[in-house]
């Protein structure tokens, strides 16, 4: 049985900053993850990564903006700590190698992005993501003497002792089928977001709500899952992303008639407003009958110089001609909103901790919150490599105190019958893939950018009758070698769990915040909402509660761009 | 909807029978991509064929296949576009695992046998000098631009599934890793380029070890240009750094150039000599080049009983006529007038587009 003090599951950002961070503080570290480390998507993230490392800037401005673009249900202690240490954050990973784009005069550039007040994003051309995360690997694979890298090893559960405390967690060798009890003194869950309970999303195939289903399985609180963003700018057919820096450097939005409509939504920062208000603009427009044919609205990328686009854009250069057969130096590019990111997720403390103890959770996958209801662009890699950080810190801190235990054998058998039972199911049911897609489509039909009573009680009963089903559902492969069948079948029980969290909390908030627009509710209510939402299964039914958000120095305004 | 059929090629690890082509057809509009294709078949017909695949938009380099016998991510392969390629008969997508790297399952091979401990092999972290600055490390825009060029490599491993070489020498160590040696040699701030390039030069899997067959190149699908990042770790080992490997690499470039630039064409005999001798005249008299001379007896013989050389025809130099000769030469002299050396980088330069001017323009603008 593999025994480490600091067990990491997920290997994208939040994962990586952990494991460099846990092996610089002296523990025993592992990192496992579903796929190699540089396949996580974490590199989808295109734009770049905010941070306050101007002398004109402040963090303070900062994390105005964030508490602002949250819509005042961030955390204010956690956004303070994240825009505090965002300068200090940045200069490490450009000394690690990171080859931030410069500006003229050799120091670290900057590009405008959406709802920020300064132009404070730093970028590498527009794979900035991608770039941090094949850099932080370089320094994972420096780190190799002092560092497990278990590459291709699907986590089916987590494991606790009587008392409550994470013990570990068991994960499948996806390469031989062989199943293994992970000892750990603490767990970081690192395991990103779950998009892929949507369909279309601009998530990978990989972000399959896991690591949030697992914690929510073993008892640890789920908070704000109603809060899912619907980026502004994905393409119609298959939901790609074209990054916010597009407009960040200069790029506009027109409907069917040729109207810059954003004039109207966001007078001052026009297509630079926060995420949930251009894409709620952009569905208005579509549904008042003022998008294209297609259902979508056009942007128009040819404003931005043509060099500076081939210098800074040109991974949107290659989606546009490769995905929509689009040069978008010369022609606007048809866009909508599409799921994107989820705000929500396992909640955390300021270090990364969970309520449940020696178990942490870091990125997509958690909700400190310094989101709240809506995520400005840029802010998600910063979250994943602070909290990351300071959760793999943490961790390491906490191992020290605490000795190896001994895991039960029992675990792995039962976990062993569990999955050979999916193997052995009779072809009765439906097969995974239709659940799969039957609950796409009805999350993005009816949890969407616009959301009323009517249409979420229609998702949750969906949602429950698919949950009926998946227990009957089939597979092909009962192979051990690369079994992907198998594990699509355990993804699914996970985007279930996820989506009948998110749907509840949507049915539960009764007013209009962030992502969350009601339109029976259309006005946000600080009285009777101003609050997290919790969810939580201690072995039975969700159970809905709330907690108090943290305000430190933004009282809740009026909110307009 | 058009029917597409896909002739995948199955191995089943556990079964214990030999690899074998199995068709699927799926309906899917033209502009689908070869991934769709495969992910349908798999929902809906067959959930036992194995593929990686994550993004689906060409970001995380999962996807690594061989399509029609060409190295292509799946999902950035358009249904339409492969049947186009397809040279089979019934107008079958032919797919198939990457090359030069075992196979675990189906589509899936072992990269971490081959691609990955190649990437280890060239010191893939940045080596700064001394400690950091307070602040950051103040460096020209325009170097970031230029390494963003191998930044932008995937490590899809589909330049390594196609090189020649490494077919030849497994030891190679290949278009994807030197593509990374180079984001650190082209890096001002690793401290260490000089050991990085006497590293790969002096090694006879390294930079040498490329013979020019631009497959990396074709087969990269984001644009990383493998090959010539290798060439210029070449420029930068052979004219920056002065290291003549023992391989023989550098001078046999300058042999090369030398020879093409006082002929207008290559001469044989002199090449190999230079190449171990030294890049002049007298090369052929050193003891490297005799030495050569010896080695290579046995192949010139063959050659010459082959009638693949006349002994007057490779002694002598190939002529050409004066005013081709001076052509030739005016293309030297404008190259090396030039106060910086010639760089290909899609990132600055930007790509050619057939009847763009203003493109036409720019690269002419960076050349001079």
């Amino acid at each position: 049985m593999p025994a480490h003090d600091v067990l990491i599951i997920g290997a994208g950002l939040a994962g990586q900053r952990a494991a460099y961070a846990a092996v610089d503080a002296g523990a025993s570290t592992a990192i496992l993850s579903k796929v190699h480390p540089v396949r996580s998507h974490s590199n989808a993230a295109a734009g770049g990564i905010n941070a306050a490392l101007n002398p004109e800037d402040s963090w303070e401005s900062h994390a105005f903006d964030t508490v602002k673009g949250s819509d005042y249900l961030g955390d204010q202690d956690a956004i303070e700590i994240m825009c505090r240490e965002a300068p200090q954050e940045i200069l490490e990973l450009e000394h690690m190698g990171v080859t931030f784009h410069r500006n003229e005069e050799g120091l670290l550039g900057t590009r405008a992005f959406g709802g920020a007040s300064q132009a404070r994003t730093y970028y590498v051309a527009d794979i900035t993501g991608q770039a941090l995360l094949h850099v932080l690997y370089e320094q994972l694979l420096k780190r190799h003497e002092n560092l497990a890298r278990y590459e291709e090893w699907f986590v089916t559960s987590l494991v606790l002792d009587d008392d409550g405390q994470c013990l570990g967690a068991i994960a499948r060798d996806i390469r031989t089928g062989a199943l293994e009890l992970f000892s750990a003194k603490a767990v970081i869950l690192a395991s990103g977001g779950a998009g892929q309970v949507y369909k279309p999303t601009t998530n990978a195939l990989i972000c399959t709500g896991d690591g949030i289903a697992q914690a929510y399985r073993v008892g640890a609180p789920l908070m704000d899952m109603e809060m899912i963003q619907y980026h502004p700018t994905t393409l119609a057919e298959n939901g790609f992303l074209i990054t916010e820096g597009a407009r960040g450097e200069g790029a506009q939005l027109f409907n069917a008639d040729g109207e810059r409509f954003m004039e109207r939504y966001a007078p001052n920062k026009v297509e630079l407003a926060s995420r949930d208000v251009v894409s709620r603009a952009e569905q208005t427009e579509i549904n008042e009958g003022r998008g294209f044919e297609d259902g979508t609205i056009a942007l128009d990328i040819t404003k931005v110089p043509r060099k500076r686009i081939l210098e800074a854009l040109r991974e949107i250069v290659n989606i546009g001609r490769d995905f929509a057969g689009t040069d978008i130096t010369r022609e606007p590019i048809h866009i909508r909103p599409g799921q994107h990111y989820i705000m929500g997720g396992v909640k955390t403390d300021v270090l990364g901790r969970t309520p449940v103890p020696g178990l942490y959770a870091a990125g997509e996958v958690a909700c400190v919150s310094v989101h709240g209801g809506n995520r400005l662009g840029a802010n998600s890699l910063l979250d994943t490599l602070i909290f990351g950080r300071r959760a793999g810190e943490d961790a390491a801190a906490h191992a020290r105190t605490k000795p190896q235990r001994p895991m039960a054998q029992s675990r792995l058998d039962d976990e062993q019958r569990w999955i050979d039972g999916i193997i052995a199911r009779e072809r009765g049911g439906r097969r995974v893939s239709a659940i799969k897609d039957e609950l796409g489509r009805t999350m993005n039909e009816y949890v969407a950018v616009f959301r009323d009573q009517a249409g979420l009680d229609k998702a949750l009963e969906v949602v429950r009758r698919l949950k009926e089903e998946e227990q009957a559902s089939y597979i092909d492969d009962s192979g051990t070698v690369f079994n992907q069948d198998v594990l699509g079948a355990i993804e699914l029980g996970y985007m279930l769990d996820c989506a009948e969290a998110i749907v509840l909390g949507a049915l539960e908030r009764r007013e209009s915040r962030g992502a969350q627009y009601r339109t029976d509710y259309p006005e946000r209510n600080d009285e009777d909402w101003l609050k997290h939402i919790d969810i939580s299964r201690n072995g039975g039914d969700p159970e809905l509660t709330y907690s108090p958000v943290t305000i430190t120095q933004w009282e809740p305004q009026e909110r307009t761009y | 909807m058009p029917e597409f059929t896909l002739k995948i090629r199955r191995f089943l690890p556990e079964s214990g029978e030999a690899a074998y082509w199995q068709d699927y057809t799926v309906d899917l509009e033209g502009h689908r991509s070869v991934l769709e294709g495969i992910l349908t078949a798999k929902a809906d017909q067959d959930g036992t064929i194995g593929i990686r695949c994550s993004c689906r938009a060409a970001i995380c380099g999962s996807c690594g296949v061989r399509i029609n016998g060409r190295a292509a991510l799946a999902c950035k392969t358009h249904l339409e576009e492969a049947l186009e390629g397809s040279e089979s008969e019934d107008g079958e997508i032919v797919v198939e695992p990457m090359g030069n790297m075992p196979v675990i399952k189906d589509l899936i091979v072992d990269m971490d046998a081959v691609h990955w401990k190649k990437i280890q092999r060239v010191t893939p972290w940045l080596l700064p000098e001394g400690d950091p600055p307070e602040r950051e490390y103040v460096v020209p825009h325009e170097a970031m631009v230029d390494v963003t060029q191998s930044m932008a490599c995937i490590q899809c491993g589909a330049c390594v599934s196609d090189c020649l070489s490494m077919e030849v020498d497994p030891d190679f160590i290949g278009p994807a890793a030197l593509a990374k040696a180079y984001r650190f040699v082209g890096d001002p701030r690793d401290g260490q380029h000089s050991e990085r390039l006497n590293d790969l030069a002096e090694d006879p899997a390294g930079i040498y070890d490329c013979t020019h067959c631009f497959n990396c190149i074709e087969a990269c699908p984001k644009g990383v240009a493998p090959m010539n990042q290798i060439m210029r770790l070449r420029r930068a080992a052979g004219d920056d750094y002065e290291i003549n490997d023992r391989n023989n690499g550098n001078r046999h470039e300058r042999a090369f150039t030398s020879l093409i630039r006082d002929n207008g064409l290559l001469w044989e005999a002199e090449l190999l000599p230079r190449s171990y001798g030294g890049d002049s005249f007298f090369g052929k008299f050193a003891p490297a080049a005799g030495l050569e001379l010896v080695d290579s007896l046995p192949s010139i013989t063959r050659a010459v009983l082959r009638r693949k050389v006349t002994p007057m025809g490779a002694l002598k130099p190939h002529k050409i006529p004066k005013e081709d000769l001076a052509q030739v030469q005016q293309i030297y002299e404008k190259i090396e007038s030039q106060d910086d050396r010639f760089e290909l980088n899609l990132y600055i330069v930007g790509e050619e587009v057939e009847g763009d001017t203003e493109v036409a323009v720019e690269t002419e603008g960076s050349s001079a």
